[in-house]
């Protein structure tokens, strides 16, 4: 039981139905043979463009989306053989937020409501007012004031709302948060804020993320670890550190070189990816990434070996026939 | 005034946009005047409510009347003044010699006609070309842009394109007319990283080839830093700081300025702290008295809270900001 989490072999293929009788023509291939674990504490970046089958892994992890075959456990079980009992007990251990902070919130329910039903379904408060005492704690715990409790969600600003959605996810004291691309609708300073309030969350109340993002600044700011994914399959995993100094799968490297730079007088290398990612419904053949790859060769459609990193070990893996700095 | 030999392609005199919300009209776009250059960008930067794109839709005189009342002072373009013209005059301005780019192609683009269609019509409207030569225009346009096999993309309908190639449709519509001036108002924060650095690859490149001015309308440091010859820092409807853009990264001098850039991850050290700004933006109508950031300010003096703020050369000539902490001496 050292993983808080540890997923092998997921795998996630949506039908494609056509005709009068619903047949099935062919399968999206949105995660195709994902492996993890996540220790407790930690915090794991899952980056990728769209399409790569991000979000999916969040939700198939959280059960949310069943997935087709593969194997989920935490804290030593299997989530995917969960009764509808161990379910619920799993539900309150693994939270998740969402991109759009207002569209999670119903808009007819007032923050108290919000907050507080998952509370009293999981039986963490008996009465009324142990929910508003522990819906006010929670609304210090996220930066707001407890006044705001009988407002509804349209009356709060996007950084706000987001403050909100991330109180009712820890309401229940969960070990697991997943974050799905939860700063990318917010300003720059804003995003900065509810970067300090995650930062500071973790360590008071021993949490660990599932960091979804695109955005591959905090991505480095936010997570010790990452995962790069492209077509439902990892590129690339390792230490946050060496991830950015050491980019190893060419796929990584022209991510990172996208980032715009931090200064005008900065001069910086760039790698220009061609075209966009291809359709998750006939996946290229080997290393899904040789259509768009700048050293793609004839190999490449056979299936890449695992390497390891400059650095050594299992802890920097990717997927490519490529040797460190070739 | 910026020290570019060249006469500038539009120029902007305090330019006033007010909303009539409720009994009394709040101005979102206060007072602000700056000029477009060939070939050059200037860029507009603030947080969301900082009126950034209320200038634009005041520029193109697209504001939904009412709530918007005429915008007040002068945006001079070939000796005229735009905002004094008829509408007749202004539309054939508009989509032809001066363009714009929306933040969102999805919503900006029709859903029930081909993308063909919709680019024949601005073809056919401002360029007086017809029938099959009003195709090879638009096809010409496409290709220009980087949409591989446009024959095929003429007749899909938006819904059948991805994000990044709608948006590259949307910069067709704009430069299919050969425009002076650009507007792009956050061009690519609907986009991936990766599709980002190729839109804006493919807008500098443009601006070479053909010389127009962009204004760019951002909250992203980062963009600035790529693109932006010139930068105007907005908050509350107001300009506070503007310079080169090497100046302005090199020696920030309003609080707000520095706030913003301090925000940026890149900047920071892992699980660091990160400096932020507190608080938010006032909303249009309930902005403070003399220097609006004075409510978020860390450094808010006694003379801060009332009248005016002056401005004050920061550094060279180009390069100035609103803020006391500027006056001499301090």
């Amino acid at each position: 039981m050292k993983h808080l989490l540890s997923v092998r072999r997921l795998k996630k293929y949506f039908p494609i139905y056509k005709g009068v009788f619903r047949n099935v023509v062919g399968h999206v291939h949105a995660l195709d043979g994902i492996d993890f674990d996540l220790a407790p504490g930690e915090v794991l970046g899952i980056v990728g463009e769209t399409g790569s089958g991000k979000s999916t892994l969040g939700r198939t992890v959280l059960r949310l989306i069943e997935p087709t075959s593969g194997e989920v456990s935490f804290q030593g079980s299997n989530v995917l053989k969960f009764g509808k009992d161990e379910l619920k007990k799993f539900r309150k251990e693994a939270q998740i937020v969402f991109q759009d902070p207002l569209a999670s919130l119903n808009p007819r329910k007032t923050v108290r409501e919000c907050i507080g039903e998952g509370m009293v379904y999981h039986g963490i408060v008996k009465t009324q007012a142990e929910q508003k005492d522990r819906v006010a704690e929670v609304l210090v715990q996220v930066g707001l004031s407890p006044d705001i409790m009988y407002r509804y969600p349209h009356q709060f600003s996007g950084g706000q709302q987001q403050r909100i959605c991330i109180g009712r996810a820890i309401a229940l004291n969960p070990r697991l948060i997943v974050c799905d691309e939860a700063l990318s609708a917010l300003d720059v300073s804003v995003q900065a804020q509810i970067l300090n309030l995650l930062q500071e969350l973790k360590e008071r109340l021993s949490l660990s993320y599932i960091f979804i993002s695109h955005d591959l600044t905090t991505v480095e700011y936010l997570c010790d670890r990452v995962i790069v994914m492209y077509l439902g399959k990892v590129m690339e995993t390792a230490a946050v550190s060496d991830l950015f100094q050491h980019p190893c799968h060419p796929y990584t490297q022209a991510l990172i070189s996208a980032i715009p730079k931090a200064h005008p007088e900065m001069i910086k290398n760039r790698i220009r990816l061609l075209g966009e990612i291809p359709s998750a419904i006939n996946p290229p053949s080997g290393c899904s990434f040789r259509t768009r790859c700048p050293y793609a060769q004839p190999i490449c459609c056979e299936v890449p070996p695992c390497l390891h990193g400059p650095s050594g070990g299992e802890n920097h893996e990717y997927h490519c026939i490529r040797k460190p700095f070739d | 005034m910026y020290g570019y030999m060249e006469e500038p392609i539009l120029i902007v005199n305090h330019l006033t946009t007010r909303l009539q919300i409720g009994h009394s009209p709040v101005a979102v776009v206060d007072d602000l005047s700056f000029s477009l250059y060939r070939g050059k960008t200037l860029a507009l930067v603030g947080e969301s409510g900082c009126g950034k794109s209320m200038t634009a839709l005041s520029l193109m005189r697209i504001l939904p009347s009412p709530p918007a009342l005429p915008s007040e002072g002068e945006v001079l373009y070939q000796g005229k003044n735009l905002l004094a013209i008829p509408e007749r005059d202004m539309r054939r301005i508009r989509g032809g010699k001066m363009a714009m780019i929306f933040q969102d192609p999805s919503s900006a683009l029709n859903p029930v006609y081909t993308i063909g269609n919709q680019l024949v019509e601005v073809v056919e409207l401002h360029l007086n070309l017809f029938g099959d030569d009003a195709v090879d225009k638009v096809l010409a346009t496409l290709t220009e842009v980087g949409i591989p096999s446009p024959i095929e993309r003429f007749n899909d309908y938006p819904h059948q394109l991805s994000g990044g190639m709608r948006q590259r449709v949307m910069i067709a519509m704009a430069l299919i007319c050969e425009p002076d001036i650009l507007i792009a108002d956050e061009p690519t924060t609907a986009l991936d990283v990766t599709i980002q650095a190729q839109i804006l690859d493919l807008m500098r490149d443009l601006q070479k080839r053909r010389g127009m001015a962009i204004l760019l309308i951002t909250h992203d440091m980062g963009i600035v830093a790529e693109m932006a010859d010139e930068v105007i820092v907005m908050y509350a409807a107001r300009g506070v700081e503007r310079g080169d853009c090497r100046d302005l990264f090199n020696h920030m001098a309003h609080p707000y300025t520095k706030g913003l850039f301090a925000s940026r991850l890149s900047l920071h050290s892992h699980h660091a702290k990160l400096p932020t700004i507190e608080g938010s933006v006032p909303s249009a109508g309930c902005f403070p008295d003399g220097c609006r950031f004075h409510t978020r300010c860390p450094y808010v003096m006694k003379k801060c809270r009332e009248g005016m703020v002056p401005q004050f050369i920061v550094g060279n000539n180009n390069h100035v900001a609103n803020c006391w902490l500027l006056e001499e001496g301090k």
